[in-house]
């Protein structure tokens, strides 16, 4: 029987190995006859089918659909008025100064180039930060904010003195919870979204808050919450950074939206910044993936504010040897594109006007769907479509009104009823109006 | 009061300080021997021209708006890991004929150990490994923070003949539990440069099969080795002929010298294929645990060129002049040297493969080296042969 073993002895080599180069082998080839005995000897016969990705499935149901009126709110990641996937003129325009730069492909360092910590940084931070001039932070690149957050939690899980518990928001991001357990956290909650009022439950959060376990870990999202779309006022943030200080509570925020939830890259760095201001030695994670449409390219930075710079270059030779394990060193291609259009002030401008667009966007959908509702002539209070912000609204629909949306119009969502805004368009804000009323009525 | 003032300095990790001391010497005839990265005959890194015409072809095709910058799926670029697999494995191997092979894009042969890992830790409970002693600085790392609980050592290198150690492997391996995971290198063992015979991986085989040991190989360097990629892959292949199931890490930093990009492959290959829908949902889950889904620039490279005909000819080259240049290097060192009178045996430096050579020098003579000559190695004596050109063979000797 020929296979590629024939060909392969008798290739000839200008090698020399420590002996008998060439020989050929006898082999057995393989017998494939009882399925029974090949599971009973195989390593995998024990492995169990993981639980099916809800928004993933969102999307595969989606596809399967042949109603051309169908509408995919599943997964979040921006798309036009015209539905499609959006590369951004400013990341459009850095690709083409970086391919004519001639750079090379060598390995970056670890933590990625030090010039995108210290822009990611900034950006967070504000120009001019103290942190960032005194040089206490650590700032390394990471595989977007999933491995910014998986990082974060590693490094807290290993040197973290206090209670290794990160206490996320009710509801979080699905992923979050997993991210930590893996890492060796233990995950908690606390109060956040208020079903009744489809807005943030403050006392409920305070109160939650207070009673958390000294030197634990709060999770606290800095901008446009995944998935309600629900954030603290500004106000509220301040009593919140307070009352986190009071417990001695250890804050890592999670800021995969800046620029893209108001618009305004400071204004969406507000809490991150207020508890800087308050004197927290926060943890950070960013991502680079809505604000730059960079989603597949997975730019991300982890950031951990320290109390000098003495400490800092401690806590940062420990994240590197976390790190090298994992992936040695990240890809540059996403990182390269931001550090190009951080630097570079046509592109920093054009960049601010690329995710004001897109913020603007979904800002404009937001209004269009709450006025569209009241068209149908809906009675219920949808204030809350345009007071939330970012990518996602918990619109209140229940898990029932979800499944009819979803048989009896084609419009896809998740079973919480969150839907992604940025799949709404001028097109068919109408139609999911319509939708959304007559399963609600 | 701060909450990390209990967090001590790590120790720098040696391959990286290397380079960081290189560039800060000043001496006009240093030579870095470190970091495993190619270099041309100036001793400049090169990027590969297919590199170059894959890039420009994806730069149209983004202003085509034919490909974008959204999420790869959670596994990877499809298209990518089939062809990664398929030339690991060989377009007409029986596992691939018979759909019990399938590749998972990682990030690069480091991300492709550490899902294996994570997933024999967390699917099987596995707790024993075993890596060669010497290996690659990482192994050890990857697998203990992966999991695996129980490090182990199988003897490779023999430091009185410059050899190999099989007799110490084979005995090694005997003594094996059952179930432990054995990683291989499945060409150019870094740091040594020692591969097995044919005879010799039959008898490992052996070995494995009886004491029921878990293969997983490390290929890092499929066509850097020898020049042709069906020969540098023998070893796996033979494997997966001899009926194992094995994981195997593929990482395409050095054969297209994508180090920065981050592309890699994890190959496994079962036995039975009605059980791989289970393991990849469950791979599914580390993966987004980690770092959600993989990046695209590099796969996408790695895709158009293994796919076009043309490019995957002109690859080959490529992959040719690399491994050329290092087998010519190999060859002008150890004749200066035996030109020269130098103590001791050199023909190991010729005998060895890829681009590492275990010169058998003791740490203190890496010291003076480093110190005297600047002359920048590893302090086991591994050199990286991609740091040796034209103009410094002779200084080097």
């Amino acid at each position: 029987m020929a296979t590629c073993w024939s060909k392969m002895n008798k290739s000839s080599s200008i090698l020399k190995r420590s002996s008998l180069l060439g020989q050929s082998i006898p082999w057995q080839p393989i017998k494939m006859g009882a399925p029974l005995s090949a599971r009973a000897s195989s390593w995998w016969s024990g492995v169990e089918m993981g639980p099916p990705d809800p928004i993933l499935g969102v999307s595969e149901a989606f596809k399967k659909d042949t109603n051309p009126l169908k509408m995919n709110l599943g997964v979040g990641a921006y798309r036009d008025d015209q539905g499609k996937p959006f590369v951004l003129p400013s990341v459009r325009e850095a690709e083409r100064i970086i391919a004519q730069k001639g750079l090379n492909k060598e390995y970056a360092p670890i933590g990625g180039e030090p010039e995108f910590g210290r822009l990611s940084a900034n950006l967070a931070f504000g120009q001019g930060n103290e942190i960032v001039s005194s040089g206490r932070n650590v700032s390394v690149q990471t595989i977007s904010g999933t491995g910014a957050l998986r990082v974060g939690a590693t490094y807290l899980a290993k040197w973290f003195p206090g209670n290794k518990t990160v206490y996320l928001p009710r509801p979080s991001w699905g992923n979050h919870t997993p991210i930590f357990k893996q890492s060796g956290m233990n995950v908690d909650g606390y109060r956040y979204y208020d079903p009744t009022t489809c807005g943030f439950d403050f006392n409920g959060a305070m109160e939650d808050i207070s009673r958390i376990p000294e030197k634990s870990v709060i999770m606290l999202h800095a901008c446009a919450h995944n998935p309600t779309g629900v954030d603290p006022k500004d106000e509220q943030w301040k009593e919140m950074s307070q009352l986190v200080k009071k417990r001695n509570l250890f804050a890592f925020f999670d800021m995969a939206y800046q620029g893209f939830a108001s618009g305004d890259v400071d204004r969406d760095a507000f809490a991150v910044r207020q508890f800087l201001e308050d004197g927290h030695n926060i943890c950070l994670s960013q991502s680079y993936a809505k604000n730059m449409g960079l989603y597949g390219e997975r730019v991300g930075a982890f950031t951990v504010v320290c109390k000098d710079k003495e400490e800092a270059a401690r806590v940062n030779s420990q994240i590197k040897i976390l790190i090298r394990p994992m992936y040695s060193n990240p890809p540059v291609n996403g990182s390269r594109i931001v550090s190009e259009i951080l630097t570079n002030t046509a592109l920093n401008k054009q960049w601010l006007e690329d995710v004001k667009g897109m913020a603007d966007r979904i800002i404009t959908m937001r209004q269009e769907l709450k006025d569209g509702l009241a068209n149908e002539g809906s009675s219920k209070n949808w204030e809350h479509i345009v007071d939330q912000i970012g990518m996602f609204c918990f619109t209140g629909m229940t898990p029932e009104q979800v499944e009819k949306i979803t048989t009896e119009f084609s419009v896809y969502m998740t079973k919480d009823g969150r839907i992604s805004v940025a799949g709404i368009s001028s097109s068919n804000v109408g139609y999911l109006a319509k939708a959304m009323h007559a399963v609600t009525k | 009061m701060s909450h990390f003032s209990a967090v001590g300095a790590a120790p720098p990790i040696e391959v990286y300080q290397l380079s960081r001391d290189c560039q800060a010497d000043t001496h006009s005839q240093k030579i870095n021997l470190g970091v495993g990265a190619y270099r041309t005959p100036e001793g400049k890194p090169w990027i590969l021209p297919v590199v170059k015409k894959a890039e420009a072809q994806l730069a149209k095709d983004i202003d085509a708006e034919t490909i974008n910058h959204e999420y790869l799926p959670v596994l990877g670029l499809d298209s990518f890991t089939s062809a990664a697999t398929a030339m690991l494995l060989g377009k007409d191997s029986p596992a691939l004929k018979e759909e019990r092979a399938f590749g998972i894009q990682a990030l690069s042969g480091t991300g492709a150990l550490r899902n294996g890992a994570e997933f024999l830790v967390q699917q099987l409970k596995k707790t024993v490994f075993y890596f060669s002693d010497p290996t690659w600085g990482n192994h050890g790392l990857v697998f203990k923070n992966a999991g695996f609980t129980d490090a182990r050592t199988y003897r490779y290198w023999d430091k009185s003949t410059c050899g190999f150690n099989f007799e110490g492997l084979i005995e090694d391996l005997q003594n094996a539990p059952e179930g432990a995971v054995i990683i291989l290198h499945a060409c150019a063992h870094n740091p040594t440069g020692i591969d097995p015979s044919q005879e010799q991986w039959g008898k490992i085989a052996d070995v494995m099969q009886e004491k029921k040991l878990f293969p997983f190989f490390d290929c890092a360097y499929q066509g850097f080795a020898s020049g042709d990629l069906d020969q540098d892959a023998w070893a796996v292949r033979f494997f997966v002929e001899r009926g194992f199931e094995l994981f195997c890490s593929q990482s395409f930093s050095k054969n297209f010298g994508l180090y920065n990009e981050r592309a890699g492959n994890l190959t496994v290959v079962v036995k039975d294929k009605s059980l791989i829908e289970n393991m990849k949902s469950q791979i599914t889950l580390i993966v987004r645990a980690m770092y959600s889904n993989p990046p695209a620039h590099g796969s996408r490279i790695v895709d158009l060129v293994l796919k076009d005909e043309q490019l995957y000819t002109e690859w080959r080259g490529s992959i040719k002049i690399m491994s050329s240049r290092i087998i010519e290097m190999r060859h002008g060192l150890r004749e200066r040297l035996e030109k020269l009178n130098t103590p001791g045996q050199w023909n190991h430096i010729t005998e060895q493969i890829g681009m590492f050579s275990f010169t058998g020098l003791t740490p203190e003579m890496c010291q003076f080296l480093l110190k005297e000559k600047h002359v920048y190695l590893l302090k086991n004596g591994r050199i990286s042969m991609c740091g040796v050109t034209p103009s410094n063979l002779d200084y080097l000797a």
